[in-house]
């Protein structure tokens, strides 16, 4: 049996996003600029798939951009909010220490041209208030950019009182919501949010398809210049059969959410329950504002490359911040943003769950992962060296 | 996971010569505290010839399997072949590592030269100070 617990990273499609997209490559396979038929009805099927999208979020159609997924429409939203600002002189933005590199590798660049940009601190628990962000707008804040969830930790941002600051402020604000759509509440109004980010493979939808909302009046740079497809703000033939599978992918998770949400909670809270029994190991994370689907932990003594391995072996697909894993040489900015030391952010364990998930998958999880850390611990000499009293416990 | 040559899985998934020696004759622990991987080399040594090796690691999957491999190419050898231990040769005995993962393998020839040195200096052994040159450099 193997048991997949990496949703966060992408899901398995849904049957509806699936052949909602089987028309679409043999039978309408028409350039929707085309103006014969085939064309238009592709062109249809296109602005169908907007409605629905924008009925999903509480948008209006014209207020929906098609991208090639999360990471383009982040880098979009925040590029074009630095021309508008300045335009105006402002050339302040405001983020989060945690948010997806989409986010904070497009914000480095911006410093290289003279922004300046203030990282809020998520603090142990991984959050920020309002009242953080609010204290940190300047008369020369052209962006506010913060993530509806977090993609490792989980944490479910306060995202409608920010917005409420940025709309009373007068500032615009950005949400990468690519880890809560389809999984909690998404709603534009609701939230305030003048641009939008998500990802159709998150919530079982095709990967390399996403959507940059922009409320009505915010005027977007385009990063690929060509065609006027997109109302001129992404050129480029557009991923038709892609398009409709997020549509319905996004129609079915809006239909479902309530349920799913209950389900997937059960299951999330019966795992961090058992995993919490393993000594010296702490959850990351907000413990209550936290994604339905989100269980990570951090587990002393041990690292998450070699973690990873054995629960492969035994059937467990994760994930985790670790170095190693990555390429790079430093564990998780995430797991460092909360205050973790670099020894305790390399045991990272990150289980991400979906509406598939199943009992039989998490009671597999319970069973192997204590085997699991025991093994590696039994091994390792830093564990050695706590448990002789040579060294300080770190966690709890 | 094809990350790994089915030779690094082996020694990852069935790690030789785990644990500690007790009664150790000289013991190296190196430690790269930001890539997260700590080695721990014990050895037992009788007329200059590694009799018994035992290791602990905390680190990634090529940091055991390296670790593993290293300590089955030097038990029995005489020291002087342990020092020339390269972590080139355990990476090739090992088909091969990805190559952000060779600096995972240094670590399993640094120990060894580090437990070598410790037996040398507890034993008041004389030694050649150029053979330890990088992990006594490291030691400033
Ligand atoms: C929070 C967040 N933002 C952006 C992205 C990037 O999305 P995509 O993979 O569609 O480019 C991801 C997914 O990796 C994510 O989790
Ligand atoms: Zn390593």
């Amino acid at each position: 049996m193997t048991a997949y617990f990496d949703n966060a990273a992408t899901t398995k499609m849904g049957r509806a996003a699936i052949e909602a997209m089987l028309p679409y490559f043999d039978e309408v396979y028409g350039n929707a600029s085309s103006l014969h038929s085939m064309g238009q009805r592709a062109k249809e099927a296109l602005e169908e798939a907007r409605a629905t999208v924008a009925a999903c979020l509480g948008a209006s159609p014209a207020e929906i951009y098609f991208t090639s997924g999360g990471s383009e429409a982040d880098n979009q939203a925040i590029l074009s909010a630095a021309k508008i600002g300045e335009r105006k002189g402002k050339k302040h933005i405001i983020t989060t220490a945690f948010e997806h590199h989409a986010v904070l590798h497009t914000l480095r660049k911006l410093e290289k041209e003279g922004f300046s940009v203030t990282y809020l601190t998520v603090g142990e628990k991984g959050n920020v208030s309002a009242e953080e962000v609010a204290a940190a707008i300047r008369e020369d804040t052209c962006l506010v950019t913060t993530m509806t969830a977090n993609n490792e930790i989980g944490s479910v941002l306060p995202t409608a009182e920010i917005g409420a600051v940025c709309k009373a402020r007068k500032v615009l604000f950005h949400t990468d919501a690519v880890q809560a759509v389809g999984h909690i509440p998404v709603d534009v109004e609701k939230m305030q949010a003048d641009m939008l980010s998500l990802s159709a493979h998150k919530f079982h939808g095709p990967k390399g398809v996403g959507v940059l909302y922009a409320r009505k009046g915010v005027a977007l740079t385009s990063l690929i210049e060509g065609g006027a497809q997109e109302r001129g703000r992404r050129a480029g033939t557009e991923n038709v059969a892609g398009i409709m599978g997020l549509a319905a992918a996004l129609k079915e998770a809006t239909a479902h959410l309530a349920e799913n949400m209950k389900r997937v909670t059960a299951l999330r809270d019966k795992l961090i329950a058992g995993l919490s029994r393993i000594p010296h190991s702490v959850l990351n994370g907000d413990p209550s504002a936290r994604l339905p689907g989100n269980v990570h932990f951090c587990f002393e003594g041990i690292e998450g490359e070699s973690l990873l391995l054995l629960l492969d072996d035994a059937g467990i697909e994760a994930s985790s911040g670790s170095a190693c894993t990555s390429g790079s040489l430093d564990p998780s900015h995430v797991l460092l943003a909360i205050g973790h030391p670099h020894e305790i952010a390399h045991g990272s364990l990150r289980l991400s769950l979906s509406e598939y998930t199943t009992e039989e998958e998490v009671d597999l999880a319970l069973e192997v992962i204590p085997q699991v850390v025991k093994r590696l611990r039994e091994m390792s000499p830093i564990w050695r060296e706590k448990t002789e009293g040579k060294k300080p416990f770190l966690l709890p | 996971m094809a990350l790994y040559s089915e030779k690094v899985m082996d020694h990852f998934r069935n790690p030789r010569n785990v644990g500690v020696i007790e009664d150790a004759d000289g013991v190296g622990e190196v430690g790269n505290a930001k890539c997260g991987d700590i080695m721990k080399i014990y050895l037992k040594i009788e007329k200059d010839v590694i009799s018994d090796v035992k290791f602990e690691t905390f680190g990634c999957g090529s940091a055991i399997a390296s670790s593993s491999m290293a300590t089955e190419l030097i038990k029995g050898k005489p020291l002087s072949e342990a020092l020339e231990l390269t972590n080139k040769a355990v990476a090739e005995a090992l088909d091969g590592l990805p190559a952000y993962k060779m600096h995972c393998s240094v670590l399993a020839e640094e120990a060894i030269k580090r437990a070598i040195l410790d037996y040398y200096q507890k034993h008041d052994l004389p030694y050649n100070e150029a053979v330890f040159a990088d992990v006594l450099h490291e030691e400033e």
